[in-house]
């Protein structure tokens, strides 16, 4: 698993080792290490979902990893952009971050990774007590969602790939809000019953 | 039982009468062509390429100095979104484009409007070598030796009334030839336009070729302009038909987003896209981005045009 995950980045060295980056390399490693991230954040958002629905505890054990690979890509991005595109012109840096909305985007997205790849750990967990670490981690909703964000707003006209991940993440988000609901009632229809029992 | 009627012809299945009846012609020429061939053992030079039609081109003084961008950027890296929305899919998908026979309708407030064949349009002037710098408005350059002649020739010729304030171009909408216009990115067919005393410009190049040879597909063969102190988007492709008109053309990108690509799209370093800086660009084959010039670099030429002008509210 570990491995497949690097194989996006083998294939894109390769790429660049032959020289089939086309004529503009440093856009097409932008674009092709954005897509990653954006597609390992959809893959370990799909985790919970998949695993609570096919009773798959042990997928759980991936999730991790996932995650962090998202963080690996999103880290690559983001010093590809930084080194390649801006050659550390801070200045540039700077301004673009404070007046493009869609790097002001990206980079706050990038930026609340930071805690959740730091607390991944087992000894965070703990040192962080299961509830704290779980009400971090949900800051990943809002990640994903500003990652979504930052993809549509680069784009010129063509909006058709930012809207299938779009699509995605709403189906992954809508399946917590329904795995909520469900439990909601269960657990009401429950207390209902042990009401209505008769004493 | 599901009986499957087989469906009937869609209008737009059915091949235009002009075409239908061109086929002959084309035949017949292509029989000509083939008998010159067999005669002479050479090909007829503006029909099909035997050897580079413009390697001779004369040079033009408005050339400029600079490391032309290697051939296989300038026609595998291109927006065409006719073939589609990627940078390499007009060079994968632009082989359904068929530049011959092509013919170019001249028309609107003149007093010689004409329907030009491509191979005589090609010998009204002079055909030169231009090597200019192109700045796309997506932050990427390059340097391109076009060959064209400058489209006043043209503009002269059709001889546009004291209406003509305006010229538009209009490109082919063909979705037999052209994949990408089944998909309404754009309201195609796409259409550009310039100011009368823009296209009598001296730098306005009405260009059927680069590199010395005829233009390939993906970057608009058979006939296109090229606007070289304009965004790339302004220089449209494949032209079927110039109007002259008394309104300024509703042009393709400006109906698409309006506030982000006006009307005039001259390569200005100090008005930004709404979206992205326009200070700097990415040269296609350097590592470091190069400060953008006003007006592409050709300010000396052209500032006059829009003396007086608020250039940042006529982006």
């Amino acid at each position: 698993m570990f491995v497949a995950c690097l194989i996006p980045l083998a294939l894109l060295a390769l790429r660049a080792w032959r020289d089939q980056l086309g004529a503009n390399p440093i856009e097409y490693i932008t674009r092709a290490t954005g897509w990653w991230t954006l597609t390992f954040l959809m893959i370990t958002l799909t985790v919970t979902p998949v695993r609570r629905l096919l009773s798959m505890p042990w997928l759980l054990r991936l999730r991790r990893m996932l995650g962090l690979f998202a963080f690996f890509y999103a880290s690559l991005h983001f010093t590809t952009y930084i080194w390649l595109d801006q050659f550390f012109d801070l200045a540039a840096i700077v301004k673009d971050v404070v007046k493009r909305p869609f790097i002001t985007v990206g980079f706050t997205a990038f930026v609340l990774l930071i805690p959740l790849a730091a607390t991944s750990t087992n000894a965070m967990v703990k040192r962080l007590g299961a509830r704290r670490w779980q009400w971090l981690h949900r800051a990943v909703y809002v990640i994903g969602t500003l990652g979504v964000i930052h993809f549509l707003w680069l784009v010129k006209k063509d909006i058709r790939e930012p809207l299938v991940f779009a699509l995605v993440l709403a189906v992954l988000l809508g399946a917590r809000l329904a795995f909520r609901w469900r439990e909601r009632t269960r657990t009401a229809s429950a207390s209902a019953q042990v009401a209505a029992r008769p004493g | 039982m599901l009986i499957r009627r087989s469906p009937d012809i869609v209008p737009s299945e059915i091949t235009p009468r002009a075409l239908f009846e061109d086929r002959r012609t084309f035949l017949r020429d292509a029989g000509l062509f083939a008998a010159g061939l067999a005669v002479t053992g050479l090909g007829a030079r503006p029909v099909q390429a035997q050897g580079k039609p413009f390697a001779g081109a004369r040079k033009s003084p408005f050339s400029v100095a600079e490391t032309a961008t290697p051939f296989k950027d300038v026609t595998t890296y291109n927006n065409f979104y006719e073939f589609g929305t990627g940078k390499d899919d007009p060079a994968e998908r632009a082989g359904t484009l068929k530049p011959r026979p092509w013919t170019i309708s001249v028309e609107g407030e003149c007093a010689k409007p004409k329907r030009w064949d491509i191979d005589e349009l090609m010998k009204l002037a002079a055909v030169e070598e231009r090597i200019y710098r192109l700045r796309c408005v997506e932050g990427w350059s390059m340097v391109i030796p076009w060959n064209g002649f400058p489209l006043s020739e043209l503009v002269k010729r059709a001889e546009p009334n004291s209406k003509a304030k305006y010229v538009e171009f209009i490109t082919l909408n063909d979705e037999k030839q052209m994949p990408g216009v089944r998909l309404p990115v754009l309201d195609w067919p796409y259409v550009e336009g310039l100011r009368m005393d823009e296209a009598m410009h001296p730098l306005a190049l009405l260009t059927f070729g680069l590199y010395g040879d005829l233009l390939p597909n993906q970057n608009g063969a058979p006939v296109r302009i090229v606007v070289p102190w304009k965004y790339g988007f302004k220089s449209a492709k494949s032209i079927v038909r110039i109007r002259f008109t008394e309104t300024e053309p509703k042009t393709a990108w400006n109906k698409a987003i309006p506030n982000e690509y006006g009307f005039y799209s001259n390569v200005n370093p100090q008005v930004d896209h709404p979206r992205w800086s326009q200070a700097k660009e990415r040269r296609i084959g350097e590592f470091g981005k190069r400060a953008t010039l006003m007006f592409n670099g050709y300010g000396e030429q052209v500032a006059s045009l829009y003396a007086g002008m608020d250039l940042k509210k006529y982006y």
